[in-house]
Order: C-alpha cells, then structure tokens, then sequence
C-alpha cells in the first residue's frame, strides 16, 4: 500500500539558507504564529490552514483512485537482472581536495569535475588526460555542469552566484563568460538547458531560469519550503525537477513557469534527483537512506529502493540508459546498483576511499563516472 | 524584516501554497498499472541496448586498455 503523503509547511519566517552556510535547517508543520495578525487575518488564515488540509486529502484521495496495482505486482513476472560487476578502468587523479561534483558531456568522452582545491577540470576520461584545469575565483563549489553543445562549463557553490566558463574561447584561455548572481542562498545544482540558458538551485529555496547572454533571470521557480538541492532535465527540455529539504520533489513546466505537481514520502532531505531515460518518471535519493521511484503521469511514488543495511544517506544518484539500473552514491563510501523495475540490489561499486558525491552515466551508457570526498574520480564499466 | 511584515508574508504564503495545492488537485492521472507496463515495456525495448547489463566486449570497450600482441 504506498501513500503519497503531501507534507507542507507554514512558517513565519522563511527557513532556507541565505547566510552563506551548508545549514540545511527547516522545520516540519509548525503552527504559524498568530501574535502579530488582526482578528479577520486570523480567520482567514484559519480557513486557508482548512483548505489546505482538505486539498491535500482530495489529492491523496485522487491517488487512490489511480492505484488499481502496483509496479511490484505488475514486475511480479520480471526476473531479476544478473549480478552487476564493474570493474574500475580508470582512476582520474589530480584534484588535490574533495570533489563535489562531475557532469559527463555530451560526447560520452569529456566529463568536468569540480573540487573544493578551487579548481574545475575538464577531463578526457579516456586517455585521463585534464583537457582544461580552470582556477575558480571561489574555492566553495558545489556543482558542476557541461552544456550539451560543449562549448561551456557552469559551477557555483558557497558564492551563491554561477559563473559560466567558455571553454572554446579565440585565444584558447578559459575564462568567465558570464556570473550569474541573484541567489541569496548557495548554488547546489546547475543544469543547461542549451548554451543561453541555465538552470539552477539554490539554498534560498528557489530555482531560477537564466538568460546567459545577458545575465539576467528569466523565470524564478518558487514553492519548495527547504533548500533546494538538486535539479535534473527533462529529455525534452520541457521540464524540470527538483529536489528539496522540504522533503519533497517538485515538476516544473519551463515556459509555462509553474509547479505542475509535488510529490512526497520521503522522511528527510532529498539530495539527488532524476528523471527515467523516457521522462515520464523520476528518481530521488534522499538522507532517509532511500531512493523513489515516481510516476509524473500516474502522480504518485511507484517503488522505494531500500534495504536495512543500508543506513547512509543518498548523496547522488544516476539511471542507466535503459533505465533498468539505479546507480545510487552513499555517505558510507560505496555507490549501490538497484534493479529499477523489482527493487533489489544486484551490485555494489567500492574503490572509494570516502563518501561518493556525486554520479554519471554517459549519454551512450558506456560508463559510469565516480566522484568522490577521497579527490578521485573512477570510470567504471 | 518587522514581525508585521513577516505576518503579511506569511499570509501570502499561505494563499499562494493553496493556490498551488488547488492545481495540483486538478490533476488528472493515468492508471498505476498502465503506468508500470509502459515502464516495464521501455526497460525491455533498451536492454539489449544497455552496455553495463549486457557487458562490453573488450574491443569494444573504450576505456579498457587493450593490450599489444607480440607475434611469437
């Protein structure tokens, strides 16, 4: 019996992070404080609290109404995939401090990494060789990204700012193209939409459409309650998908600039986030220890991936081309391989020497990329 | 920021959280177990196209360093 719980949040003061800090603070549910309210304000807060509630209920209800199986009952008849052995076939060295992200590049060869020794690499995963080594005014990065066309790099971190790097520059240095600067809070995701606008998500709970060319915010994407941590790309470029501190993962239509619908049922932060190769579901790894599996067109969670020996939160996670694989990085070191469709494990990736931050799988499925607080990088297949 | 205008704040927060919980109750859905088999059909359109399941042949493999022969 899965339950899709909405869990919502109302507070006086807004809960996301604007002081610079990695605080991942929120709260749950509290009353709203009334102290400050006229008679008729406290009415009609009272009757938006009612509303709220009996929204929630009709849209839990509607779930119901969908859920004529499950996808477990429906996989019922699915054998297990075999175990899942990867080797490592290359160790990418060089950055001198704990890496915090990496984002493949279209080419399925080129990836970038960002560490906190305040430098963005861009590698040749075959050769190992670093194409590019970028020094980063700001050593507090946290995310990364390639654009699909290849021609620009994005990061951003503790600044609260993404700066965007052309990589194809006329006098071939790599230099700022553009800093992206309105956030209050830290920059946790970045994401491409093509090489004149970038998304992101930030600390202060927002995500925000870029113009790159002209720096400016296209659309702001407000709703979450807690800090939005990790975004992902539709394969069409329609949508977006974020996860949150408040617990939840919110859909966002890009050019109607709207939250199309949120999902629950995770018990704490959502680090990563996902879509399925064909956009129509999406996958979340949170510090509860677990990943979801959601359908957006059946609006309700269709599986959770989870095991009692398995205790460490999920830092990132990584679908493999087909989808049937889950690859999920963990706090406790290791990157931990799910069969999508029957929710069990059939694989364990350990090389790592400290917590696995962040994960990829190349466009044309033939690798997946490690990065890690241990400052290498592992190319695995 | 004043506690009024947090209290105000707060107010439009609320109104735009209903908001966006009546869009969300408009929704309407597919069946779960449509939804599973369309998954399920996708999974196995791309498995034989899937290099980490099937595995890679060496001389296929990229990033797997192939060693010289020696003719003896």
């Amino acid at each position: 019996m899965l339950l899709c719980l909405h869990i919502w949040f109302l507070e006086v003061v807004s809960n996301c992070s604007d002081d610079g800090s990695h605080a991942k603070d929120h709260h749950l549910s509290l009353p709203v404080s009334t102290g400050d309210l006229t008679t008729s304000a406290m009415g009609e807060m009272e009757e938006l609290r009612k509303e709220m509630e009996n929204l929630k209920d009709q849209i839990t209800a509607a779930r119901k109404t969908f859920q004529d199986s499950t996808l477990q009952e429906a996989a019922a008849g699915v054998t297990v995939v075999g175990r899942v052995q990867l080797k490592t076939r290359k160790t990418l060295r060089g950055h001198l401090a704990k890496i915090y992200a990496m984002h493949w590049g279209t080419d399925s060869t080129l990836c970038v990494s960002a560490s906190q020794d305040g430098k963005l690499i861009v590698w040749d995963t075959i050769t190992t060789n670093k194409v590019n080594a970028i020094p980063l005014k700001s050593s507090w990065v946290m995310t990364c990204a390639y654009a699909p066309s290849g021609n620009l790099v994005a990061c951003g971190g503790l600044d609260n700012m993404c700066s965007i790097y052309n990589l194809k520059g006329k006098d071939g240095n790599v230099k700022v193209m553009r800093e992206l600067a309105a956030h209050t809070g830290y920059l946790s995701c970045c994401r491409f939409l093509s090489d004149t606008e970038i998304i992101t998500s930030s600390g202060d709970c927002t995500c925000v459409l870029w113009d790159i060319e002209t720096g400016t915010q296209k659309t702001v994407f407000a709703g979450h309650q807690g800090d939005a941590m990790s975004l992902g790309v539709s394969p069409d470029f329609k949508f977006f998908i974020s996860g949150a501190c408040d617990f939840t993962a919110k859909l966002w239509d890009i050019r109607e600039a709207e939250c199309r619908q949120t999902f629950g049922g995770h018990e704490s932060d959502i680090n990563a986030i996902g879509f399925f190769p064909n956009g129509n579901a999406v996958i979340t790894g949170s510090d509860d220890a677990t990943c979801k599996l959601y359908d957006l067109r059946a609006d309700q969670e269709l599986l959770t991936y989870q095991d009692a020996s398995i205790m460490c939160g999920v830092t990132s996670l990584a679908p493999s081309k087909s989808g049937r694989l889950l690859l999920a990085g963990h706090d406790d070191f290791n990157v931990n391989i799910w069969d999508m469709l029957k929710a069990e494990r059939v694989g364990v990736l350990a090389g790592h020497d400290n917590r696995v931050s962040c994960i990829g799988v190349s466009s044309d499925g033939m690798a997946c990329c490690t990065g890690s607080w241990d400052s290498f990088l592992k190319i695995w297949n | 920021m004043s506690s009024k205008m947090q209290s105000s704040s707060s107010m439009a927060q609320a109104r735009l959280m209903v908001q966006q919980l009546r869009m969300e109750a408009r929704f309407e859905g597919i069946k779960v177990s449509k939804a599973s088999s369309d998954l399920m059909r996708y999974c196995g359109e791309h498995a034989k196209n899937e290099p980490l399941l099937m595995g890679i042949p060496t001389s296929e493999n990229p990033f797997k360093d192939k060693k010289p022969c020696t003719v003896l």
